[in-house]
């Protein structure tokens, strides 16, 4: 994979601004802006329902956008679709592998919608095996492989066409964590070979490891914006201490010393700045058992930001 | 302003996904082409050996012809119906609904308009190439006259993108797969038997012989009939204008309605 042409270099790969879409009543995404710098991983969060695909969907020119701009590589997606799908590879999040097709057929064919010549896309199809660690199964029908297995298939054929962007929605999502940290690994190799990435995902785990920076969306709007530690520390702090059957006496602790919470009914999540003191006095005084102290994570933020009610 | 977006979201490309069809086909088409070899082989004992002695010959058009090689072109047009409007109703329906594979596509430089179009050239082309067969099958006994049976092929192309054309309108207004019932049970079978493909036309009372004129079959019968019989004059553009007129028609109404579909 060192045949590369020249990498796109201008200094933002994706340029989104007041990007709008409406599903008849329903306003998905509204009105949003965001910029991905070049080179970079970017990530969009959010819960099911918030338009992180509709958004994602816009960017590759699936879905038409009812109002706003869009420039991928500084190029128009109204006027300059095809261009900028030449140079795009997508991940969709439903398994789209053609099952007529054998896994090697699954790339080459692939490879003819970009144009790319049948000497260069087989040795190209090849490296891509060797990348994912399926060439051993080059000819078995796609139907035969594991979810991991044709996850990585899908990772593949997005890279047939050499893409300065690689989009993913729900990379991992579905996998067992074996395949999910496989997966992982191979997007970070990706991302020091210098392709910039746009992805969606719920695992506040895969967001913090991969994602340089990231947006949270919810109804369609912006929540936050920035690099997942900074958003941890500003919007949640370094500690959290949980509490599992937290008792009346221990609410009205809480909120008489102003400590930020949320309440889950049968747990309290506390977010606090200092080590030990806090939660030293809550286990003396609240709770002998079902306490614990752990280091803030994307996932309290995440949590804080959008609430805890299902989105079904 | 719908043929300006056209022309400017349509290129060759659309070949690459008539290409993909083709890669498939090649997998398995051992096994394709016995469908279209046998088909016409049964139909002509059925009816040559079976069915002639009680029907003995007809008249068509002024001349007395056996039966056989009265239904034998009007079973190419069948075939030719049949192999382009399955393709792009249940196949292309499967590739789209269970196979995302028009979604994969749409994520390439391939525009909707190039993925319906390189299914519908597919569809026309599954016509052309049960054609050739069902020709040579045919010919061998001596029911189509040479070399202007060779314009069969044509015919089926054109035949072939009328109903891939209207079977991929369907495809865009179903809910689901077990509705192409009706256009198969109110449309397609209404058309088999009653387009001038197993008796003639003259047979049926004046009011249903002019509304079988609606149907793409009758003319598409009648053309390959026309053709086989080496009878070939300018009355045949009547026919060739009407299934062009088809094709225009739901070319695209197909895109419009797989697009409406596809692009949320």
């Amino acid at each position: 994979m060192k045949d590369a042409p020249a990498r796109f270099s201008g200094p933002y790969i994706v340029e989104a601004e007041n990007l709008l879409k409406k599903f008849d009543d329903l306003v998905a995404v509204n009105r949003i802006s965001f910029r991905i710098a070049t080179g970079e991983c970017f990530g969009i969060l959010g819960p099911n329902g918030a338009g992180k695909t509709t958004t994602i969907r816009m960017v590759y020119d699936f879905s038409p956008m009812n109002g706003g701009s869009l420039k991928v590589f500084g190029l128009d997606i109204a006027r300059d679709w095809r261009q900028i799908k030449l140079r795009v590879g997508v991940c969709q999040q439903e398994n789209s592998l053609d099952p007529d097709l054998t896994v090697l057929q699954n790339l080459e064919v692939f490879a003819r919608y970009f144009d790319i010549p049948k000497g260069q896309s087989r040795k190209k199809a090849m490296e891509l095996l060797d990348f994912i660690a399926l060439r051993h199964r080059a000819d078995a029908s796609v139907t035969e492989l594991s979810g991991g297995m044709m996850r990585r298939l899908v990772l593949a054929r997005s890279l047939i066409n050499h893409p300065d962007l690689l989009i993913l929605d729900e990379p991992t999502t579905g996998l067992d964590p074996q395949s999910r940290h496989q997966m992982w690994a191979k997007l970070e190799e990706l991302r020091e070979r210098g392709i910039s990435i746009l992805l969606t995902t719920h695992y506040m785990e895969e967001a913090s490891r991969l994602c340089d920076r990231l947006i949270i969306i919810d109804h369609g709007l912006i929540l936050v914006e920035g690099k997942p530690e900074e958003l941890i520390r500003e919007h949640v702090g370094r500690n959290v201490i949980e509490v599992a059957g937290p008792t009346d006496e221990l609410r009205s602790f809480i909120q008489s010393r102003q400590f930020p919470y949320e309440d889950l009914g049968h747990r309290l999540i506390i977010y606090c700045e200092d080590t030990g003191e806090l939660y030293q006095r809550i286990t003396r005084d609240f709770c002998k058992e079902g306490c614990l102290m752990r280091l803030a994570t994307l996932e309290d933020v995440f949590l804080r930001l959008t609430g805890t009610e299902l989105r079904e | 302003m719908m043929i300006e977006r056209f022309r400017t979201r349509i290129s060759g490309r659309f070949l690459r996904v008539w290409q993909r069809n083709l890669t498939v086909y090649g997998k398995s088409w051992k096994i394709s082409f016995i469908p279209p070899f046998l088909e016409p082989l049964f139909y002509l004992i059925a009816f040559g050996v079976g069915l002639s002695g009680l029907v003995g010959n007809l008249s068509y058009r002024g001349s007395e012809i056996s039966y056989v090689s009265f239904i034998a072109p009007a079973l190419i047009g069948v075939s030719i119906m049949y192999n382009s409007f399955f393709e792009t109703t249940y196949a292309s329906f499967v590739r789209m609904y269970y196979q995302k594979t028009f979604d994969a596509m749409l994520a390439t430089p391939l525009s909707l308009e190039e993925v319906i179009t390189g299914e519908i050239v597919w569809g026309a082309t599954k016509s052309v190439i049960a054609a050739a067969i069902m020709m040579g099958v045919v010919g061998c006994f001596g029911l189509i006259r040479f070399p202007q049976g060779l314009l069969l092929l044509p015919l089926a192309a054109l035949g072939g993108i009328a109903f891939a054309s209207v079977g991929m309108f369907f495809t865009g207004i179903v809910a689901n797969i077990e509705m192409f019932n009706l256009p198969v049970f109110l449309f397609v079978t209404p058309m088999f038997l009653f387009s001038g493909t197993f008796f003639p036309l003259e047979n049926l009372p004046p009011w249903a012989q002019k509304f079988a004129l609606i149907f793409p079959l009758t003319h598409l019968a009648n053309l390959a009939r026309a053709i086989s019989f080496g009878q070939i004059h300018l009355s045949l553009l009547w026919g060739i204008g009407y299934l062009l007129l088809f094709s225009l028609i739901f070319f695209p109404l197909a895109i419009r309605k797989m697009g409406q579909r596809l692009i949320k």
